[in-house]
């Protein structure tokens, strides 16, 4: 087909869509979050109270929903477009707020501002996200479109320029399409960062006729949603990105491997390939251009290693998912034997963009070395958790005190884990790194899959590194002798640290093995466990000194050094709360009306803490668990 | 886990039907074991052997695969399930204590089905609402900021309505929706 008559082909299905999205922006319309996140926290019923209030009150009112908008911490969230007003953005929603908008919004004339969270466009009334210091650093890329188009229709991806990249790359050619994503030095998602066009080279280079393109969205670290959100939230994104890499080197199937864990990302997924192919957007002869190309969902079925590459082919290809040694690497040898290239969501999701508005602009974008942005799932003791997408080179004290809005409380920071299980943890010192691949790297965390958990001074660090240890122990596959017996020794370590064992030798031991498990594992599973314990050994030897030497955990958490009191001069004897709170019936009342704790049988839940009232505070931890000495006999 | 009545002839059904009539390869699987999982809730020994005999491959195979991913479970679910998170965020603010508790009230560990199958506890990696941790998933409802007490009322809550399911299964009507 000619350029012109392909041209003519997109423009076409562009003012169908256009005609149907003006369609119903014209009229008052609800866009509710019902990302799982969203979903978690009650979206459904929020969109269901809705509907019935719009029903009841006759409003012709559309309820949309929509993906992730990033401000989890304010979930449930939906967006108000009513025609004449700013679209504006509602958080924290109960069924009470709901009655109040339908009532005085789409029912009246009074948007509400005094719920509202910001506005989505510019106008003379209230502020924007922009507004926000957020807004300040916040780029948004691949999240453009979260959470404020219909995911499940690609009409809305459509008119919002979708898959002109394709049209244009169609129009040019597959090594121009090769030429851009490597000028743009587009570096993979995953956390490695391996830049994506040296990639996709190598697997042209391998040549043959049949080759495969898949998308990694085997996103196993606990703590990281930013792939499921963008699954959920723009498929087409992904979808776009992977036809233009089939296109570039030549595939004619694709598979995304998205773990079943994610019901609703599967779901949109697939609705968005069955429509793509409607519109001849996927399947034979695309646009008419004659190059074909359709895609598959593969359901993972949970297994941490398989987000290693070759692990990942291994499981599609319905065996174990270990991975292999490499050379041979997948571009050339790969999924059923063939040339195959795999990258990330987010890698994926970033190449409609540079095709359509240009390597160049892409590396304005963040820093030299690594062009474009970074997505993370911002978590722990931080105000506004959520998604959030700034340039590389931000700082990580940026991140967290102007993004996330700082720690609640007044709390004070601690430290920051970066990449989950194999990430680390850096200190407050290490806050002015510019987050890239490289200066996290020398940082001793990496970039990761994104996972960013903020601690403050309530968090042991020899608990977190056990928790993480715990998590890749159990996920090693039992391929290397290291990974397998080597994790295994070090959560022994480091339980029997936590619960203060252990001699002068022991850090020792422990800094050793870690680095023996590092270098003697195949894959990045292995080699990066340990990356917690010797980040944490690096910055908080202290803390570890600690547990050992005095039998204290200074954070208070291991539950093995703590005990709970309560204090006799600061109890109330009229109040039974912390009686009523206790779910093992540990805590009793004196003869004197005090209460007291039955050590043997506290189980250290913290419910008694919590429970008892402020005016008092009487409860309190002690590390080491020595009970102060007969202090109560003489306040009686 | 003891097979309950009429239960071995459902299991075989069932993989009969999933396996079909077409031949079946190495990489059918993993898929075959997810729509195994899906319609029984759960992959019983003796659907494992089946499989293993309808692709051609060794027992031992089907019970690596079905070990080596997390998704995969080898005990029935109960009647209520709980899942518990333990991702980064749950664990921090006392999910393992959430889990302990109940491990305690329902008798059970982690990962077990309780013998008259009304309760399976399981943990999982992350539900995604970090800001609502610690957080359990009861039979697909999601609740946060589970304390230890909020555990005890969860599962009086639970045996509520076992004792409803019962009293309505003897004056023969149909159980009814929870809520």
């Amino acid at each position: 087909m000619t350029k012109e008559g392909l041209q003519k082909l997109y423009e076409k299905l562009k003012d169908d869509a256009n005609n149907i999205i003006k369609k119903a922006e014209s009229k008052p319309r609800v866009l509710v979050g019902t990302a799982t996140c969203g979903v978690a926290a009650g979206a459904l019923k929020i969109r269901d109270n809705f509907l019935q209030e719009i029903k009841s009150k006759s409003l012709d009112v559309d309820v949309v929903e929509v993906g992730c908008m990033g401000h989890c911490y304010a979930e449930p969230l939906a967006v108000i477009d009513k025609p004449g007003y700013p679209p504006v953005c509602y958080g924290y929603l109960d069924d009470g707020l709901v009655h109040r908008l339908v009532e005085d919004f789409l029912g009246g004339d009074d948007p509400s501002y005094e719920y509202a969270l910001a506005a989505l466009e510019r106008n003379d009334v209230f502020p924007t996200f922009e507004d926000f210091p957020r807004g300040v650093y916040e780029q948004k890329l691949i999240l453009e479109n979260c959470g404020f188009i219909d995911a499940r229709s690609i009409e809305s991806y459509i008119s919002r320029d979708g898959y002109s990249a394709l049209v244009k790359a169609l129009n040019e050619s597959p090594e121009w399409v090769l030429d851009e994503i490597k000028k743009a030095n587009l570096r993979g998602r995953g956390g490695a960062g391996f830049p994506a066009g040296i990639k996709w080279e190598a697997c042209i280079k391998a040549g043959g006729n049949e080759k495969y393109v898949i998308c990694n969205a085997d996103e196993g670290d606990p703590g990281a949603f930013m792939d499921r959100s963008v699954l959920e939230s723009d498929p087409h994104l992904v979808i776009e990105g992977m036809i233009l890499c089939a296109f570039a080197i030549g595939a004619e199937k694709g598979y995304l491997y998205i773990r079943a864990e994610y019901p609703r990302a599967v779901s949109h997924v697939e609705d968005a390939i069955r429509q793509a192919r409607d519109k001849g957007l996927l399947g034979s002869s695309i646009l008419g251009s004659g190059f074909s190309f359709d895609l598959e969902v593969f359901q993972g079925s949970g297994a941490f290693v398989c987000g290693e590459a070759t692990a990942l082919v291994n499981s599609m290809e319905g065996k174990m998912g270990m991975p292999e040694s490499r050379p041979p690497r997948l571009a050339s040898h790969g999924y059923r034997g063939k040339p195959t290239v795999l990258n990330n969501v987010k890698t994926f999701a970033y190449v409609p963009m540079i095709i359509s508005r240009g390597a160049d602009w892409f590396k304005e974008i963040g820093t030299a070395e690594s062009p474009g942005t970074a997505v993370f799932s911002l978590v722990g003791k931080v105000n506004n958790t959520g998604l959030v997408e700034v340039p590389m080179g931000t700082t990580l004290r940026q991140l967290i005190y102007d993004v996330g809005d700082g720690l609640p409380n007044n709390r004070e920071f601690k430290a920051v884990q970066i990449g989950g299980p194999s990430g680390g943890c850096l200190p407050e010192k290490s806050l002015d790194v510019p987050i890239d691949f490289d200066s996290l790297h020398d940082a001793g965390a990496i970039m990761g899959s994104g996972g960013l958990v903020v601690m403050d001074q309530d968090d042991c660090m020899v608990s977190v590194s056990r928790y993480f240890l715990e998590f890749t122990q159990h996920e090693s596959c039992g391929k290397c002798t290291f990974c397998r017996i080597g994790t295994k020794h070090l959560l022994d370590i480091l339980t029997d640290i936590t619960k203060g064992e252990g001699d002068s030798d022991t850090l020792q031991r422990l800094e050793e093995l870690a680095e023996d498990v590092r270098d003697g594992s195949l894959c990045n599973l292995g080699k990066t466990a340990p990356n917690p314990i010797l980040t944490t050994l690096r910055y908080f030897r202290d803390e570890y000194k600690a547990h050992i030497e005095e039998g204290r955990c200074p954070a208070l958490v291991c539950r093995d050094l703590i005990l709970y009191f309560i204090e006799p001069p600061k109890c109330s004897k009229l109040c039974n709360v912390c009686v009523g709170s206790c779910p093992t019936e540990a805590i009793f009342t004196r003869e004197d009306g005090l209460k007291e704790i039955d050590q043997e049988k506290c189980v250290k839940c913290d419910n008694c803490l919590k429970a008892c009232p402020t005016e008092y505070n009487a409860v309190v931890k002690l590390s080491p668990p020595v009970l102060p000495p007969e202090k109560e006999k003489k306040t009686k | 886990m003891q097979l309950i009545e009429g239960e071995k002839e459902k299991i075989l059904a069932c993989v009969e039907e999933i396996l079909g009539s077409n031949s079946k390869k190495q990489e059918d699987l993993i898929p075959i074991l997810q729509k195994v999982q899906a319609k029984l809730g759960y992959l019983p020994g003796l659907a494992m052997e089946k499989i293993a005999r309808g692709v051609g491959v060794p027992a031992a195979d089907v019970y690596a695969l079905a070990t080596f991913y997390n998704q995969f479970r080898l005990n029935p679910p109960g009647k209520h399930q709980v899942k518990v998170c333990l991702g980064t965020a749950c664990y921090m603010v006392g999910g393992d204590i959430t889990l302990e508790s109940f491990e305690r009230r329902m008798e059970i560990k982690e990962g077990e089905t309780s013998p008259d199958r009304l309760y399976s506890l399981e943990r999982v990696a992350c539900v995604g609402c970090c800001t609502m941790a610690p957080v359990v998933v009861v039979d697909d409802e999601v609740e946060g900021k589970v304390t230890p007490t909020r555990v005890d009322g969860i599962m009086l809550a639970l045996q509520e309505d076992n004792s409803k399911g019962r009293r309505e299964e003897k004056s023969g009507q149909e159980a009814g929706e929870v809520k």
